[in-house]
């Protein structure tokens, strides 16, 4: 018998704060697929605020420390293709001065997978024990589509989920809006663009909206929240291991 | 009319509140994101490997500028033409003006040249007393308007038909009064009546131009509506006014950014008329052939980080891609080159500090780059700017100073666990049974348009720990 494949599981700063939940969701597919599943203690954020904020030395400093954290690992695993994005495109970016590090980021980048991606690709996962009788749409973040090159993977797992029913967004590679810091700097056309999206999840009928990266989600359901709208959001991660906490913002 | 970079916030919160602009705006997707991929779908090629041989193009040229456009000077110059060198807007305006000067012209016709836009040339020649008429139909509304362009190959793209009818109106004022204007081909029809008089009438020709050829000397322009033909053929003497990145090794290489360009900003698979330009003619054509060559700021950016920002073919497809520009359309940018370009282009041509707005008004969703024909890593370079901004202490107090607090922390994991440990509790605590915070002092732009779902109440790190 093969050993079990040592996952090293970058939590996110977001989940660990605002949403455990979905963590221990990651934790339960992981495992399901066969994985030994480790959280380094030391982990934070990826830096990628500082990243885009072009604060260049503390986005450094901290993926010099995510690297130290997991380089060990035969694979790190995030639930969150905007954090994954990071240290799979970024991190080389942002150590391209520093000579020490530098290789040692390219191998982290090689074997770094957002969470459905790696469980479909890596792991052979084709499908889920789980149960949700609802209309979903998937809306995925940009990071998930453009940087990890995710795009079936989470399809074909939802469609597994006895009772889920999917509908596409008409403009399903259309940005959310949300952009982390660009939500706080620039609320107006993030607004703009969050009504836009809603106005394509409300055009489906769906009733849960579930996504990979759960900045947009937080931003896409505290404007519906906002606004009095009854459509429910949750990571993805949730709906696939059938999790059955409330959803995002609800009691 | 917002005229500066920095007036952005402002400039994009009016624009967000004009219904009238986010109608027009709407316009984006199904006129040119449509028509743009069914282009590419009928183009049956490698599109890819077509966007790759581009950037190769682009690069090479990029690499070997100097050297191209002495080339490019010395066959313009072998065939009768001459070339000017500009090293900023002022420059470029005088050396037009005295061109303009020495061919004794008064009234000077003018294809759709953004350089031109760039320089801000035509209130300078009506300063010096000559009158400058553009005929590409959108200059000509905007012209009369007295705004600049919002989209680079679209200018009047944030007017309605009624709109372009009222001005046409107070323009026209020798017409009657009762014509019929509503429909589009009213509208072509009267501009096209109008600038037939003003085609036969003028001494001199502007245009800008699409590509250079170095090899052959050729400047190459495309237009749909023909008035860059009337425009450089009519008059005694045609300028061509243009950017130095614009150069490129010979007609093959222009051929295949033309092959990318039309389809990535029109969604055509060629433009209705596609103009090489030889020099001047005995013949038909003008007697007088000048190429204006403006650097006004790029060759600074030769060399850097941003580099490829002088790629562009300024085909637009990032801007009709881009969910900022979608809402806030061009005017709002306050500079001549609107959206991803212009985030990417004007802190380098107009300075960091007062274009950086540009550059972090973007979620970095990266449609643009994917797009963008020649593969301009756009939100990459718009990094790079916010970092130049950070670094140079440019960037606002309060928002280094919050970034670096938590930054402090994030750096200090024990620590870190401590403060999320009871802003988790914290913010439950005052999410109460509601599942969501309405208000609180800061983000002031979270709370501004959205609520926050509460979090569970423990961290994920503590749980955790207490499981195992």
């Amino acid at each position: 018998m093969t050993s079990k494949p040592r996952v090293g599981l970058f939590v996110t700063c977001l989940v660990d704060l605002m949403r455990p939940s979905v963590g221990f969701a990651a934790v339960k597919l992981l495992e399901q697929a066969g994985c030994d599943v480790f959280v380094p203690e030391t982990q934070t954020c990826c830096g990628q605020p500082a990243w885009n904020a072009g604060a260049d030395k503390d986005a450094a400093a901290l993926a010099r420390s995510v690297i130290d954290a997991f380089e060990g690992f035969d694979y790190v695993v995030a639930p969150s293709g905007s954090c994954g994005g990071m240290i799979h495109v970024h991190y080389v970016e942002v150590l391209r001065d520093d000579a020490a590090y530098l290789p040692r980021a390219k191998a982290l980048a090689a074997k770094t997978y957002e969470l459905i991606q790696f469980l479909v690709n890596v792991r052979g996962m084709k499908n889920v024990s789980a149960h949700c009788q609802t209309r979903a749409c998937y809306h995925t973040s940009c990071s998930s589509l453009r940087e990890m090159k995710v795009k079936d993977e989470p399809r074909q797992l939802l469609d597994t989920v006895s009772g889920l029913q999917l509908s596409e967004l008409k403009e399903a590679e259309v940005c959310c809006g949300f952009g982390g810091l660009f939500s706080v700097k620039y609320p107006g056309i993030s607004e703009r663009m969050a009504d836009d999206k809603i106005a394509d999840i409300r055009s489906t009928g769906a009733d849960l909206l579930v996504g990979p990266d759960l900045g947009c989600l937080l931003h896409l359901a505290g404007r519906m929240e906002r606004q009095g709208n009854p459509v429910k959001v949750r990571h993805i991660a949730e709906v696939l291991a059938d999790m059955r906490d409330p959803a995002l913002g609800e009691p | 009319m917002n005229q500066s970079p920095r007036d952005f916030p402002a400039a994009s919160k009016a624009a967000l509140a004009d219904e009238s602009l986010k109608i027009a705006l709407g316009r984006l997707k199904t006129h040119f994101g449509a028509n743009r991929a069914l282009a590419i779908e009928r183009f049956g090629g490698d599109w890819e490997a077509l966007r790759e041989q581009g950037r190769a193009i682009r690069d090479f040229a990029l690499t070997h500028l100097d050297t191209l456009l002495e080339q490019f000077e010395r066959t313009v110059t072998a065939r009768g033409g001459t070339v000017h060198w500009a090293r900023d807007a002022k420059e470029a305006r005088e050396v037009v003006l005295d061109i303009l000067k020495d061919a004794g012209a008064k009234t000077v016709t003018k294809g759709k040249s953004m350089v031109s836009e760039e320089i801000a040339l035509n209130p300078f020649l009506e300063a010096n007393g000559l009158i400058p008429v553009e005929t590409d139909l959108g200059e000509y509304i905007i012209q009369l308007r007295k705004e600049p362009p919002s989209h680079i190959i679209a200018p009047a793209f944030h007017l309605h038909k009624e709109q372009v009818a009222q001005t046409f109106r107070e323009a026209h004022t020798h017409l009657d009064s009762a014509r019929n204007l509503d429909e589009r081909q009213a509208l072509v029809g009267e501009a096209r009546q109008l600038l037939r008089a003003q085609f036969e009438a003028a001494d001199a020709g502007i245009t800008g131009a699409n590509f250079l050829a170095a090899e052959e000397g050729a400047a190459i322009i495309v237009t749909n509506e023909g008035n860059g033909d009337l425009t450089r053929l009519l008059p005694k003497t045609h300028i061509v006014l243009t950017g130095i990145e614009k150069v490129c090794a010979d007609l093959n290489d222009a051929a295949v950014l033309l092959r990318l360009l039309t389809r990535s900003a029109t969604g055509q698979d060629i433009s209705s008329y596609v103009s090489v330009m030889l020099g001047p003619s005995d013949d038909d054509g003008p007697k007088n052939f000048h190429v204006v060559l403006v650097d006004n700021g790029r060759s600074r950016l030769i060399g850097g980080e941003a580099e490829e920002v002088l790629r562009c073919i300024r085909c637009s497809a990032c801007l009709n891609h881009c969910p900022i520009y979608g809402a806030v359309g061009g005017h709002a940018y306050g500079a001549t080159y609107p959206g991803p370009i212009g985030a990417a282009l004007n802190p380098g041509v107009l300075g960091v500090a007062n274009a950086a707005h540009l550059a972090n008004a973007s979620t970095f969703c990266g449609r643009c780059a994917e797009v963008c024909p020649v593969k301009i890593p756009l939100p990459a370079i718009m990094r790079h700017w916010r970092a130049r901004e950070h670094a140079s202490g440019l960037a606002p107090k309060s928002f280094v100073a919050g970034l670096g607090i938590w930054a402090f922390f994030a750096k200090r994991p024990a620590l870190y666990r401590a403060i999320t440990g009871l802003a988790a509790r914290f913010l439950k605590m005052i999410g109460g049974k509601r599942g969501h915070i309405a208000a609180l002092p800061l983000p002031r732009g979270w709370f501004a348009v959205r609520d926050l779902p509460t979090p569970q109440g423990k961290t994920f790190h503590e749980m955790w720990k207490a499981k195992r």
